[in-house]
């Protein structure tokens, strides 16, 4: 078998393992959710924390819920971090500085996981699993959270409860993100990844050099950082580090593990909805994006044009042996498409036209799947503008699962997909006119601008992967896009519970002949084809000055 | 540690409670609970010896390393000791460092260097990626004896990039001035000519950005190069344990005439330890260089 083939049925094989799970998972999910009953260990939790489990609460509770959580995680991860050195299993490290402190915090509560430090050289064991760890579970639990709020605003009738952001947390790390982790990290240590808590261990190596082996509790960090969509790493190769990732199977799982959040939940919101097929067509124009996506990043990287892979015969600078071009190159599509950002290759060496397709995957904003729940309420902001568009195109009330999509709903949308190209190019024009923040790019010319772009649209997206030429432990690169990124997810989760009140105090209406179906092909590309053009249209011209320039020329 | 509510409390300051003590509860079952869990199972037998990180022993038993994580074969001075096999390039610290696992993460055009210009403090001097990856190819083909030149390369190895500067912008018109922007002066240059006009060598600090770039092919293989492209490139995490049989296969004599061995025995070595692609797919055929080395040395000579 060649690498391309090889490269294929790597691919193939994760589509099928997807499709296979997509059904019972999708289904557990909606279960979860709609489930009356709690498990002894959540009463518990509820009685500590001191909340009612049985109270359904309105959006703007539900709001304020989100965001009472994600404050106060922001402020007790910024005090571990600062007061590392005071705590124990800190290798001797000290406390982080203030902005990057602070630009780790705003990264891992919204799931970004964008790191402007090096885990091995920076950060001990206690804050690594009950600092950043922590915000693994729930910052993914908080994106699902708002997502089934959104799809029981499709679901509901005439009423202004989206159900409880505590119990949906609780119960999405207890029923889901756990049970997986603890199975997972398990079969994670079997292939090799390490889980102990030694120190830093030097040895003289076979030649006569000494080599300090690191240790750590990277296997329940590893697992979450995946399934979660996270994708911090415990060390700064992230998961090209054998230690993190040592074999081509944990490289597989990996990447299953990363889409199989996001592309179950198209399941869940049909069974939630009563309608399976509406489901189906989401995850369809998933699928159409992502299989693009994948498809064409192993194609720019096999081919390798530009003059570095043509002398070197391969796009193998920054790739590990094991998992060679192909299954890296997979691996970066995916890590794109989601809104996870580890790496295990370095996406700042890739062919130009293949870092592109890199860039355009986050672009998308994350919905081809995108992120745990983040994905899914994504999409269905684009679905509910593509009714838009096909309401306007045959001159009828455009209407989405039985609920009129009228002024109200069309503003929220809009304003959500309009929040993160804003906060993108507007990073990347503030750093290109700074000579200061310039002057951190590694490269120059069209692909320094690559960097800058790569950088802004990753944390504005939530993603948190990097070109990671561009040095961005400075105090603006840290103040900027710990910002960016809280505005990248605060904003938006502000948007789609507001759509989602207004949507459930409707009544829902029956279809009728003049009604767009949404559940056949016709919608899917319809939905694919208002993704792409919203994308394209708005970074085309940044695209166009890097990643096309530097490949084209 | 835990403040209950109370309902006289305004609803922000209820929330953000709230919000704290579910943060504090979660963080004690998956920020503590959890991991101590993962770790307390990882201590059973077939497990454990992975969760410590796959450490691997010399004959006389003391702890060498780890077989996941890749070691450098050199010298105090840097150069590749010739009896053993030779891992990819690291771009992690000094070479393999584990506290400071990294890639280049040079762009594939990054193609002109920086020469430090005497008269500014500081060091300046970059090497470009194409550069650096013109080197090894032709230091690996010295030490195996195989032809490393590849396109794009300068037969000195440097990259075979030229400036070059036309007498109207456009540019339009004569060739005025070319200069080859990666060989520092007083190196002579690759080329002596270019559309009739002589090439100069680059002077230290000077800037050619504004001319006219142009690469220069020449007569080196990239695919299907005697040297294969995992020995010319870093990892991305500089600590790649594995090379491609066809790197191994290359260093098979070398090694075996530094230890007195008969090649056949080495390359029967290697053969043992090539590993192809998990269930026929899931990624690309490989040898793990420790593994390789330690069983080099129970081999003998060394």
């Amino acid at each position: 078998m060649n690498t391309t083939t090889a490269g294929a049925v790597f691919a193939a094989s994760l589509a099928i393992a997807l499709g296979l799970t997509y059904r019972p998972f999708g289904d557990y999910m909606a279960r979860v959710y709609t489930s009356k009953r709690h498990l002894r260990a959540e009463k518990m939790i509820y009685r500590l924390v001191g909340v009612d489990p049985d109270t359904d609460q309105r959006w703007s509770v539900h709001l304020r819920a989100v965001l009472a959580f994600s404050c106060v995680s922001v402020l007790f991860l910024y005090v571990l971090l600062r007061l590392q050195g005071r705590l124990p299993l800190s290798l001797g490290f000290g406390g982080m500085a203030p902005g990057q402190a602070f630009d780790t915090a705003a990264s891992f509560v919204t799931n970004t996981n964008w790191q402007s430090y090096a885990g091995e050289s920076t950060l001990g064991y206690l804050v690594q699993m009950a600092g950043l760890a922590v915000q693994n579970f729930t910052s993914a639990a908080v994106g699902i959270s708002v997502a089934i709020a959104l799809v029981r605003g499709f679901a509901r009738n005439r009423t202004d409860r989206l159900g409880n952001f505590w119990v949906d947390l609780v119960r999405t790390v207890v029923r889901i993100l756990l049970p997986i982790s603890v199975i997972g990290a398990v079969v994670l240590v079997a292939g090799g990844v390490v889980q102990n808590f030694h120190d830093v261990r030097t040895v003289s190596a076979i030649a006569g050099s000494s080599q300090a082996i690191t240790g750590g509790p990277v296997a329940s960090q590893e697992i979450i950082k995946e399934l979660g969509t996270n994708g911090g790493g415990f060390y700064n190769a992230n998961s090209a580090h054998p230690f993190e990732n040592p074999t081509v199977w944990t490289n597989w799982l990996q990447v299953y593990l990363l889409l199989a959040i996001p592309f179950a939940l198209p399941r869940a919101f049909g069974k939630m909805v009563g309608d399976t097929r509406q489901g189906l067509a989401i995850v369809s124009a998933m699928a159409v994006l992502a299989i693009t996506g994948i498809f064409l990043a192993n194609g720019f990287q096999l081919a390798h044009h530009g003059t570095v892979p043509t002398a070197v015969g391969a796009a193998t600078e920054g790739v590990e042996t094991r998992f060679g071009v192909s299954g890296s190159a997979t691996f970066a599509a995916a890590t794109t498409l989601t809104s996870t950002g580890a790496v295990n290759s370095a996406h700042d060496s890739y062919t130009s036209l293949g870092g592109a397709v890199l860039l355009l995957n986050m672009m998308l904003g994350e919905i081809a799947p995108g992120g745990a729940g983040s994905g899914l309420y994504g999409m269905l902001v684009v679905a509910v503008l593509a009714v838009f568009v096909g309401g306007l195109m045959i001159g009828r009330t455009p209407e989405y699962l039985g609920k009129k999509i009228a002024a109200r709903e069309v503003k929220f949308a809009a304003l959500y997909i309009l929040t993160t190209p804003v906060l993108a190019l507007g990073v990347t024009a503030a750093a290109m006119a700074l000579p200061g923040e310039r002057a951190n790019m590694l490269g120059s010319g069209a692909h320094g601008l690559s960097e800058v772009l790569y950088a802004a649209t990753s944390a504005a997206n939530n993603n948190g992967s990097a070109f990671a030429g561009l040095t961005v432990n400075t105090a603006w690169w840290n103040t900027v896009l710990g910002i960016s990124m809280l505005l990248a997810r605060l904003l938006p989760v502000v948007f789609v519970l507001g759509l989602a009140g207004s949507l459930a105090r409707q009544r829902t209406a029956p279809a009728s002949s003049g009604t767009l179906p949404t559940h056949r092909p016709l919608f899917v590309g319809l939905v694919t084809g208002v993704a792409f053009v919203v994308v394209a249209l708005t970074y085309f011209p940044a695209l166009a000055l890097g990643p096309f320039a530097e490949g084209l020329h | 540690m835990i403040v209950m509510a109370s309902p006289r409390l305004p609803g922000p300051v209820r929330h953000l409670l709230a919000a704290l003590r579910m943060l504090l509860v979660l963080t004690v079952l998956v920020g503590i609970a959890y991991p101590l869990a993962v770790t307390a199972i990882a201590q059973l037998p077939g497990l454990r010896h992975q969760a410590d990180g796959s450490l691997v022993r010399a004959a006389d038993g003391t702890v060498v390393g780890s077989s996941r994580i890749g070691q450098p074969f050199t010298d105090a001075a840097g150069r590749p000791i010739p009896t053993y096999f030779q891992p990819r390039p690291s771009a992690a610290g000094a070479g393999y460092d584990p506290t400071a696992t990294a890639a280049s993460n040079l762009g594939p055009e990054d193609v002109v260097d920086t020469f430090d210009d005497p008269a500014t403090p500081g060091d300046e001097s970059r090497r470009s990626l194409l550069t650096t990856v013109c080197g090894r190819s032709r230091a690996v083909g010295q030490l195996e004896g195989v032809d490393g030149r590849r396109p794009y390369c300068t037969p000195d190895g440097a990259g075979a990039v030229l400036a070059v500067f036309h007498r109207d912008p456009g540019p339009a018109g004569p060739v005025v001035r070319v200069v080859s922007v990666n060989e520092q002066c007083p190196a002579r240059p690759f080329v002596t000519t270019y559309e009739g006009v002589r090439v100069e060598c680059a002077a230290p600090g000077g800037d050619y950005a504004a001319g006219r770039r142009v690469l220069v092919p020449g007569p080196g293989r990239g695919r299907d190069n005697p040297v294969p492209p995992d020995a010319v490139t870093a990892s991305a995490s500089g600590l790649d344990p594995d090379i491609s049989p066809a790197y191994a296969y290359l260093q098979v004599n070398r090694v075996a005439g530094a230890r007195g061995l008969p090649p056949a025995a080495v390359r029967r070595l290697v053969e043992e330890h090539v590993r192809g692609r998990a269930l026929g797919f899931l990624g690309e055929p490989r040898v793990n260089v420790v593994a390789l080395n330690l069983a080099l040395d129970r081999l003998g000579a060394g």
